[in-house]
């Protein structure tokens, strides 16, 4: 935080005339922060705040976009959401772990390899502002760009992949269609396509890092590995803790890669809770359900989220 | 002294073979890598150059044996159901109105949550930051209801005006107008300007560089938008590119010249955008962070 953050008294063009004239320019003052803020608090309203409590509104009734009705049903959804052998529980919990595991294969790998990959960019060296580049680059590229390339490249028949692979004598993996190489091939794609993200936030972190503090640790005699457990890993402690955040919840919120490279297959298996919810409320327009839905991802979310942050605390102390 | 530094691990680097792998081994890491980047796109380069036969033959040719424009006139003469020139125009005019939205709405608010003081400022403030913090998808079936009210569904006001409604733009701003000093400010006060004069003439101008890299995040941000445009757009003519090329996809099969022509063109706007601003947009991502 800098300085001005404080509260600094307004300056007012006190007993000066208003340029616009007519109104008193404390009047004037008075509207000023409001006009400002107008025209973004109008979206902010329609589109974040509305659509939030809209959506609750929405997930406690049988809201069916293309029938007249919409009756009023309480907890019910929820409460089938959690109620084995209904028609949406089974999917639904089918979706989240789906979710689930997505996240727990790719989240370790987008934490590692990231840092490993900033660690060796953060030497001085000719050659590290291309590196960072490139390794950067899918990231601008989004998910359509990215799946369709990827659907390419895996195809198990006319994919460059196992072609390549059948050249060391491994026989043809079936990328898209069977597990668990679906999951390889999401968990991979994702990885390529987002390593650059994470390791550019880590190298911000690594630079931030007070180069006495190494210098001491070196006259202290510590080796390389004792610097980095003792240096760097507690002055990187607050970009990991964003670093981890941010990449369970972009995980959480998996859509166009199984979308486009897997479509959910090889059964729904790789149908993720995103897919899931959008494909029940927005195709067959089963809305409240699939507003109950969302609401019950967002708070599984929030307690990871908690308890991610509790983990934090507890190794700061 | 540096020099003799130099010198001597020069030195120490031709004697100790376990020192000279300690050099190598980063970069032969780091080349090896790039290769595990660059090789994909350029493969999606080279296959939208093909004959389309030539796609599924192997061993691959990097470089085609015969050059060949069928996908991109493929693409260009298309049919009504995959106007990829169309979703081109769209994406474009999606993008930068979002962006100029975002530009001008987050600034004005930035600057009256910088620097003025008013009733109900600390409960907006946390309001918008904590919404920085609520994974998107609970807005989605809320927002798709609105959007359907405003009679905005399947057209680009739909991906272009929701979108802008973020905080990131806002929280972003705020920080750096905060840094500025105030002096400049006071004195125009004094010389009788007004709070908007000041916002135009003195604020903006010296906030070239976090508007840039607000611009740009945006403008990617809207242009590689996915799962919204998926659901909210649905007639061909009226898509924009992520969403077409997943059609595109969908419609040409196998016909991998076309598919990757059409990923080729959804590429270049930001790959230019990514060479020419690219410092906006590392700094932009490494100070703060937006992803999918």
């Amino acid at each position: 935080m800098t300085m001005q953050t404080g509260a600094r008294p307004d300056v007012q063009p006190a007993g000066k005339p208003s340029p616009s004239g007519g109104r008193k320019p404390t009047d004037a003052g008075r509207l000023t922060p409001y006009l400002f803020m107008a025209p973004y608090l109008v979206l902010f309203i329609t589109f974040i705040a509305i659509p939030a409590v809209y959506g609750i509104w929405i997930s406690l009734h049988n809201y069916d976009y293309l029938l007249p009705g919409k009756p009023w049903v309480g907890l019910g959804n929820y409460v089938d959401l959690f109620t084995p052998g209904t028609s949406t529980s089974g999917p639904f919990w089918q979706s989240m772990e789906a979710t689930g595991k997505f996240t727990l294969y790719s989240v370790p790998l987008l934490i590692v390899i990231p840092l490993l990959v900033a660690l060796i960019l953060n030497r001085k060296f000719p050659g590290q502002a291309f590196f960072r580049a490139v390794y950067f680059a899918p990231y601008v590229l989004g998910v359509a760009v990215i799946g369709i390339l990827w659907r390419y490249i895996l195809d198990p028949n006319v994919g460059l992949l196992n072609y390549y692979l059948g050249l060391l004598g491994i026989e043809q993996i079936p990328w898209i269609t069977a597990l668990p190489w679906a999951w390889v091939s999401l968990v991979g794609v994702t990885v390529w396509w987002t390593l650059g993200f994470n390791a550019v936030i880590y190298l911000a972190g690594l630079q931030d890092i007070d180069p006495a503090l190494y210098d001491a640790a070196k006259v202290d005699g510590a080796n390389r590995w004792q610097r980095f457990l003792n240096v760097t890993m507690p002055g990187l402690r607050p970009v990991l803790l964003f670093v981890v955040t941010v990449t369970i919840l972009a995980s959480a919120n998996m859509f166009g890669q199984a979308y486009i490279i897997t479509q959910g297959a090889p059964g729904e298996e790789t149908t993720t809770a995103i897919m899931y919810i959008a494909e029940t409320g927005l195709r067959q327009f089963n809305m409240g359900v699939a507003a109950a839905m969302s609401y019950v991802l967002a708070l599984a979310l929030l307690l990871i989220s908690v308890v991610n942050f509790a983990v934090f605390r507890n190794r700061e102390d | 002294m540096a020099q003799t530094t130099a010198d001597t691990q020069a030195k120490a680097t031709r004697r100790d073979p376990r020192r000279l792998a300690r050099l190598i081994l980063p970069y032969a890491a780091l080349i090896l890598l790039t290769l595990v980047f660059v090789a994909p796109l350029l493969w999606m380069v080279s296959t939208s150059l093909k004959p389309n036969f030539q796609t599924t033959q192997f061993p691959p040719s990097w470089i085609p044996k015969t050059f060949s424009g069928e996908g991109y006139s493929t693409i260009f003469t298309t049919s009504t159901q995959t106007p990829v020139l169309q979703w081109f125009v769209n994406s474009m005019v999606a993008a930068t109105a979002n962006a100029l939205l975002i530009l001008i709405t987050a600034s004005m608010a930035a600057y009256a949550l910088a620097r003025m003081s008013f009733r109900g400022k600390r409960i907006m403030f946390a309001l918008i930051v904590a919404t920085l913090f609520i994974p998107q998808f609970v807005f989605l079936i809320g927002n798709y209801l609105i959007v359907d009210i405003f009679g905005w569904l399947d057209t680009l006001l739909a991906v272009i005006v929701p979108g802008a409604a973020g905080a990131f733009g806002v929280f972003f701003l705020r920080q750096f107008f905060l840094s500025l000093p105030p002096e400049l400010e006071e004195a125009a006060l004094i010389d009788g300007a007004n709070r908007f004069q000041i916002f135009t003439r003195i604020i903006l101008p010296l906030s070239k560089a976090p508007l840039a890299t607000l611009a740009v995040l945006s403008f990617l941000v809207n242009w590689n938008d996915f799962l919204w445009p998926v659901y909210v757009l649905f007639s061909p003519q009226n898509l924009t590119l992520p969403p077409g090329l997943s059609i595109l996809q969908g419609a040409y099969n196998t016909n991998y010249t076309v598919i990757m022509a059409g990923g080729v063109i959804a590429s270049i706007p930001v790959l230019i955008l990514y060479i020419f601003a690219q410092k906006y947009i590392i700094q932009g991502v490494s100070r703060s962070g937006l992803k999918g």
